[in-house]
């Protein structure tokens, strides 16, 4: 079928058979919970569908519907996600496997409904997983693996796969959607070891004591760590079973024998590869390396890669003021062990749905190419602003 | 005692309930209603922090297991009919 | 690659061409590509989209600058908004346009389509009288200009993306496919 990205993310949580999904619309998330309603209404999907007042809340309804023991979902974008900052962290710490779609749009002022990743990197510190998606078939097949990447008895964590605003939440593309059965038989019904059961009483949330509270915490780690090889264990049986895969935590992209590489996350890494190919039908030794998951951060993954090559030209779709973008920063950190060591330098491109085209990406690449020999002026840099001098188009 | 890690669920449950903790044990001052005067209006049943207070047929009765002498019904009272005494050899 | 830009007013089912457009194509074994501007959508407001079609998987996600063609959903648009921004040089460009005017005043150096798209969808009963919508209609034209797009993949999807008045709409596409001429300069 071809459809948007946001349709896929509604097909993601029907087949996973989500059973209550909380939602409240905005843009560009809104044909998500349209379709879902609809899927709903129409008898497609057997779920509880509630609509709320806020974000807040429709995290709250989940939070409490899968502690009842329900798989819930929901989808949001840029300031939905923010308002819901506070139960995200609730939805981690209660060990509660849910996943929800976000449409990754810049927050305002200036107000703006594009592009941007400064929404999902502000929550990188929630708990949750964070899968960033290049095209619409990920964003179904990553929602489907979430679930049971997260319900692993050793994972028990909240996962938030990211499609960028309009580029792939509008974006209609070719997207093969499998069969229930076959799905059903990847993914088994949500059934957690503790929920709340009629008839037994039971405490949830009560207050820990600085004498326990860090071996909660620790608990968590462990859980987010291990995710890891859960994401890559699924991923291998899901492209046993419906022949495709994403890339695991990070995918690299003819970075064999490569002197730099593009590090980047979200949609403009697809258009990268359109890049790399046509620098490399021109001699040049470039390649692409995608963060996929930003949470848990592919450490191990991009310091084998580091240690190969003279660069990395790390694109951030955000900034955090008085620091630098966060995938660089997280970047130039795996490498600080190596013993020999990449040259790591941040581009700041493609804020606010500014368009990030062919050209820019190559500039960069020719730019990171000069940096990995002389090093360079700026360790951040910022890409195509207007009332800069260097041109990047 | 302090739990290793390995130990605990993986978030913090319980499967006591909370009547398990017996705050009347707490009290150093008891109501004491006067039910001659009690109009049934249901407030100090309504303010009880520990929901100490049962209604049977509109009158309240202070289950003292619970009841931690904070007097506060005695406070919202508006028949003035519940006074707070000390208690006494416990 | 053909690259292909859709001009419209909200309201007038722009982004559905596209759609429309990418459907049929990917019927007809291509990969596609179908993104409206990324804007905030309003009715009358002038409404661009956009198709990409190849043969192979299309990675690229920006947007796209310098079209193979140009389909324009409402003749007011020629004055106001650049359509030819872009276009490659021998491109095509598809107007709705009244069937009685000649078209004129256009530069050099594209071929130019004309199909009255609006006559034909109103006179299929789509859309209202006043506001009838065209979108259907001009992508039976474009099926004509276009030759890598047959006509009956475009029916087809029409067929599966129409709300109402399936059959009227099918009619529309048809009667525009066959009504399409090349204007001479
Ligand atoms: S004194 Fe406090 S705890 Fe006791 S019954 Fe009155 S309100 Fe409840
Ligand atoms: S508040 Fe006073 S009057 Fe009202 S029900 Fe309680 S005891 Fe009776």
């Amino acid at each position: 079928m071809v459809m948007t990205g946001n349709y896929a993310s509604a097909y993601g949580a029907k087949l996973s058979r989500a059973e209550v999904i909380a939602a409240y619309p905005i843009t560009p998330q809104t044909s998500i919970v349209e379709k879902l309603a609809e899927f709903v209404s129409s008898g497609e999907l057997r779920a509880k569908f509630i609509p709320v007042e806020s974000e807040h809340s429709a995290m709250a309804a989940c939070v409490a519907a899968q502690t009842a023991g329900a798989r819930t979902y929901t989808a949001t974008s840029s300031h939905g996600l923010t308002l819901m900052h506070e139960v995200l962290m609730w939805a981690s710490g209660a060990r509660l496997p849910i996943v929800i779609t976000n449409v990754s749009r810049a927050m305002a002022p200036p107000w703006s409904v594009w592009v941007d990743h400064m929404d999902s990197i502000a929550q990188r510190d929630t708990g949750w997983l964070q899968f960033f998606c290049q095209s619409d078939q990920e964003v179904l097949d990553t929602i489907i693996m979430a679930y049971k990447a997260c319900e692993s008895r050793s994972v028990m964590l909240p996962a938030m796969v990211i499609e960028d605003a309009f580029i792939l939440s509008h974006t209609s593309e070719p997207v093969d959607v499998p069969d229930q059965e076959l799905v059903d038989s990847f993914l088994p019904a949500y059934a957690p070891e503790l929920k709340i059961e009629v008839g037994k009483a039971m405490g949830f949330g009560s207050l820990v004591k600085p004498d326990q509270y860090m071996e909660f915490r620790y608990k968590a780690m462990q859980g987010m760590e291990d995710a890891r090889e859960r994401i890559l264990s699924v991923e291998k049986e899901f492209k046993h079973i419906f022949g495709r895969e994403h890339g695991g935590l990070l995918e690299r992209y003819r970075c064999d024998d490569a002197e730099v590489v593009l590090v980047a996350a979200g949609s403009v890494a697809s258009t990268a590869k359109d890049v790399v190919d046509a620098m490399r039908a021109k001699g040049v030794r470039v390649g692409l390396a995608r963060i996929r998951a930003f949470r848990p951060f592919p450490h191990q993954e991009l310091r084998a890669l580091g240690s190969k090559v003279d660069g990395l030209a790390v694109l951030d779709r955000s900034y955090t003021f008085g620091a630098a973008g966060a995938m660089f920063t997280e970047v130039k950190a795996s490498m600080y062990s190596l013993q020999r060591k990449p040259a790591v330098k941040n581009y700041i491109a493609g804020l606010g749905g500014r368009d990030i085209t062919p050209r820019t990406l190559e500039k960069i690449l020719e730019d990171m190419l000069v940096v990995s020999k002389r090093g360079a002026e700026d360790e951040v840099e910022w890409v195509d602003v207007a009332g800069l001098p260097r041109r990047w188009r | 005692m302090t739990k290793g890690h390995k130990e605990l669920p993986l978030t913090p449950v319980s499967d006591t309930p909370s009547t398990i903790n017996l705050t009347g044990l707490w009290r150093v001052v008891r109501p004491v209603v006067d039910l001659s005067k009690c109009k049934k209006c249901t407030l100090c049943w309504k303010f009880c922090p520990d929901a100490a207070i049962e209604l049977a047929e509109g009158e309240p009765h202070i289950d003292l297991q619970y009841c931690k002498g904070c007097g506060i019904c005695s406070f919202e009272c508006p028949a003035k009919c519940i006074v707070m005494v000390k208690e006494v050899g416990r | 690659m053909i690259e292909v830009r859709f001009h419209g007013r909200g309201g007038q089912g722009v982004v559905i061409a596209s759609e429309v457009l990418a459907e049929a194509a990917f019927k007809m074994g291509f990969e596609v590509s179908a993104f409206p501007f990324f804007g905030v959508e309003r009715r009358g407001a002038p409404v661009t989209a956009y198709a990409r079609i190849d043969e192979s998987p299309i990675r690229i996600k920006s947007s796209i600058y310098e079209p193979d063609y140009v389909v324009v959903l409402d003749s007011s648009l020629l004055r106001g908004v650049d359509v030819l921004e872009g276009l490659k040089t021998g491109g095509r460009v598809l107007i709705n346009y009244p069937e009685a005017s000649p078209l004129d005043g256009v530069p050099s150096g594209f071929k130019y389509y004309v199909i009255d798209a609006t006559s034909i969808a109103s006179a299929h009963g789509i859309g209202s009288q006043t506001a009838p919508i065209v979108n259907t209609a001009i992508m039976g034209g474009f099926a004509k200009i276009c030759d890598k797009i047959d006509i009956e993949p475009i029916l087809e999807s029409i067929r599966e993306i129409a709300p109402v008045k399936v059959e009227e709409n099918v009619a529309a596409a048809r009667e525009a496919f066959e009504r399409t001429r090349e204007v001479s300069l």
